[in-house]
């Protein structure tokens, strides 16, 4: 097969991003707006010789996902704001576990069931802080149908790769809107499969004891070893332990093994960044908007840019304090009350530069929005 | 294969409570096991929080010890991505019909092929003897303190009407039926829930002063009766033992199997 064009929903370029990463069990239950990936899914994976199932709820299709990838699927579920929530202590198993899989949240307006056919960005620090315990946890996003497909493949060479959930935050408008996709051929793209062990059978393999570099080689359950997993602190068995130097080691071990790595999970795209003076960071829908405004902007010679973040957690700290360095002011645009604006005032070296322009009513952040409260930072009225 | 070739040894002393009834509960277990000649690679698992959850730990099979009430949806996922393993879920009364009682009903209804085992000493002993929806009217519990006014799920006549496909159930006391039935139950293909009356000597037999373990599998042994026994139409109060239900109806997994194979002979169906 080789490459192919087409005229796709968000939600169906996610769904292309999955099977061309190699997706073979998805889990779900209908929710708005996402619900168009489970819908696909239910038609495309048997095609491929995978498996769909519809849960009798969100808790449930995330614990399904976690079971199917033990025996060495990839595992994906899709859900919104209120299915994210019911996930909540099952993602928190999947980070102690460290077991692979992707979790796809296509935001609506919340909180409760708040509004749930419009666009948001409501959920970003649920994403990073939803379930309960000190943890890591990578979450991405994209602004058009090609990052939504490249994100995706990617978010499952992360999970594969440092044997975790990865977070899919997409929103409501990017899910719904159709644009062109262009789907690579095979191969184009690399693709991580997750590392297995090589210890033989019969001899003692320990799935939780790290290797030098941090990485636990997994065994397929129904395979040669025989092992627990849990959600209790654990010793390398995957034994319940107590000990406070058993403890403290796994938790060390959970957090390290991505904020260490923040810089290199990283992904983001940069417009007029050269001499921007006035940089906007901006991330999903919302960033749509900013480009634009950018792109307008610089053709009236005004020195803006723009930083598109495609990974919010763990946040590039480093990197957002470098770029936005020798910047006048930075202005996050994004689509609720500050949530990523916080991260980028402890980001960096001058808070008091940094500036929200948001909207938070469901209607999607428009040019002239941007526009009008740019004015208001320059002092220029609105 | 001997039945203590099943047990992880490493991980012993178990921490369940002296005179606890989970112990005859594993004991039959692994005595099923072992007459199927089972592979202990062919073996997974899935237990969710509680006390009857600690039995994963103990047995030397691919072992998942969840989160509370879910173990059945962790376990369709396993069964459904290899159909080809066998299944096991045994479950505290509170962590399967409480918490739970949305997946127990839904993997009835759906006949996937999981043995279901519910390990029921009508109290959570875990956080120290709290009420369950199996403890009944006019029980004792550290929340029930003048006496109990929830009423009890019939686990058999929920499971029956949820569709699962084998039920059954038994006693601590009945040690040899425990064993049969539960092997029955796993080479029953579809969805089998066998309940077992349990002893907390500990939390429930102190709150409700029925005496030390061996008093209340005592209990067991008086006030049950095979089913469809002459005993029962006598006496209505004895909790009847045995298999209620046996039947076939198309499994899940393979259900699901039958679609991929028309769906990729013949397109779109």
């Amino acid at each position: 097969m080789n490459e192919s064009k087409k005229f796709v929903q968000g939600n169906q370029a996610c769904v292309e991003g999955a099977l061309y990463a190699g997706l073979d069990f998805f889990a779900g239950y209908p929710i708005t707006p996402s619900t168009e990936i489970a819908e696909l899914l239910s038609d495309r994976l048997p095609r491929v010789g995978g498996k769909f199932i519809q849960m009798e709820d969100e808790i449930a299709s995330l614990c399904a996902i976690i079971g199917a990838s033990l025996t060495g699927r990839k595992v994906m579920t899709a859900t919104s704001g209120p299915g994210f929530s019911l996930m909540q202590e099952a993602l928190g198993y999947a980070v102690m576990g460290e077991i692979p899989c992707v979790i796809v949240d296509v935001q609506r307006g919340g909180p409760s069931t708040g509004i749930p056919t419009h666009g948001s960005q409501g959920d970003i620090n649920q994403a990073r802080w939803g379930t309960h315990g000190d943890h890591a946890i990578i979450a991405m996003t994209a602004s058009n149908h090609q990052d939504v497909f490249e994100v995706t493949v990617e978010a499952f060479n992360l999970a594969e790769t440092y044997r975790t959930p990865v977070i899919l935050l997409f929103d409501e408008v990017v899910g719904h809107m159709r644009e062109p996709l262009l789907i690579p051929e095979p191969g184009a793209i690399p693709l991580v499969d997750r590392l297995r062990t090589s210890v033989k059978k019969g001899v003692d393999y320990h799935p939780y004891l790290p290797r030098e570099d941090g990485r636990l080689p997994m065994s397929d359950f129904g395979g040669v070893h025989r092992y627990n997993v849990t959600g209790l602190f654990h010793d390398m068995w995957g034994f319940p332990s107590s000990e406070p130097r058993v403890v403290h080691g796994l938790l060390r071990h959970l957090v390290d093994k991505l904020e260490n790595r923040a810089n290199l999970i990283a992904r983001y795209k940069e417009y007029y960044m050269e001499d921007a003076e006035h940089v906007l960071i901006s991330y999903g829908s919302a960033a749509r908007s900013a480009r634009h405004v950018v792109e307008n902007r610089r053709m009236r010679g005004d020195n803006l840019g723009l930083i598109e973040l495609q990974t919010l957690w763990p946040f590039p700290d480093d990197i957002i304090r470098e770029k936005c360095a020798r910047a006048k002011s930075v202005i996050v645009v994004e689509l609720n009350m500050g949530q990523i604006l916080r991260e980028v005032k402890l980001a960096v070296d001058e808070p008091d530069k940094v500036f929200l322009a948001n909207r938070i009513d469901g209607v999607f952040i428009t040019p002239p929005d941007i526009m009008n409260i740019l004015r208001l930072i320059r002092g220029k009225g609105v | 294969m001997a039945v203590k070739d099943y047990l992880r040894e490493r991980f012993f002393p178990h921490l369940w409570c002296p005179g606890c009834g989970h112990g005859m509960v594993l004991n039959g277990l692994l005595r099923a096991v072992e007459k199927l000649g089972m592979s202990k690679n062919e073996i997974v698992m899935v237990s969710g929080i509680g006390c009857s959850a600690r039995i994963t730990g103990y047995v030397d099979f691919h072992t998942l010890h969840t989160i509370h009430g879910r173990a059945l949806a962790f376990a369709t996922g396993v069964k459904m991505s290899r159909p080809e393993l066998n299944l096991i879920v045994p479950m505290g009364d509170g962590d399967a019909l409480a918490i739970g009682g949305n997946h127990f009903i839904h993997a009835a209804r759906r006949n996937i092929d999981i043995t279901a085992i519910v390990m029921n000493n009508r109290i959570y002993g875990m956080t120290g003897g709290q009420f369950s929806p199996l403890s009944g009217f006019g029980i004792r519990a550290t929340t029930a303190p003048f006496s109990n006014i929830d009423y009890e799920f019939d686990v058999v006549k929920l499971a029956k009407a949820a569709g699962a496909t084998f039920v059954a159930r038994t006693t601590s006391y009945h040690v040899q039926e425990i064993s049969d039935i539960i092997r029955k139950a796993i080479l029953h293909d579809g969805f089998s829930v066998v309940e077992i009356l349990s002893q907390c000597p500990t939390y429930f037999g102190r709150k409700n002063k029925a005496g030390d373990a061996v008093d209340m599998v005592k209990w067991f042994k008086k006030n049950t009766t095979p089913h469809g026994s002459k005993a029962k139409q006598e006496n209505a109060d004895l909790i009847e033992r045995g298999i209620f239900v046996e039947e076939e109806r198309p499994e899940y997994c393979s259900e699901y199997d039958k679609i991929v194979e028309r769906v990729q002979t013949q397109g779109r169906i």
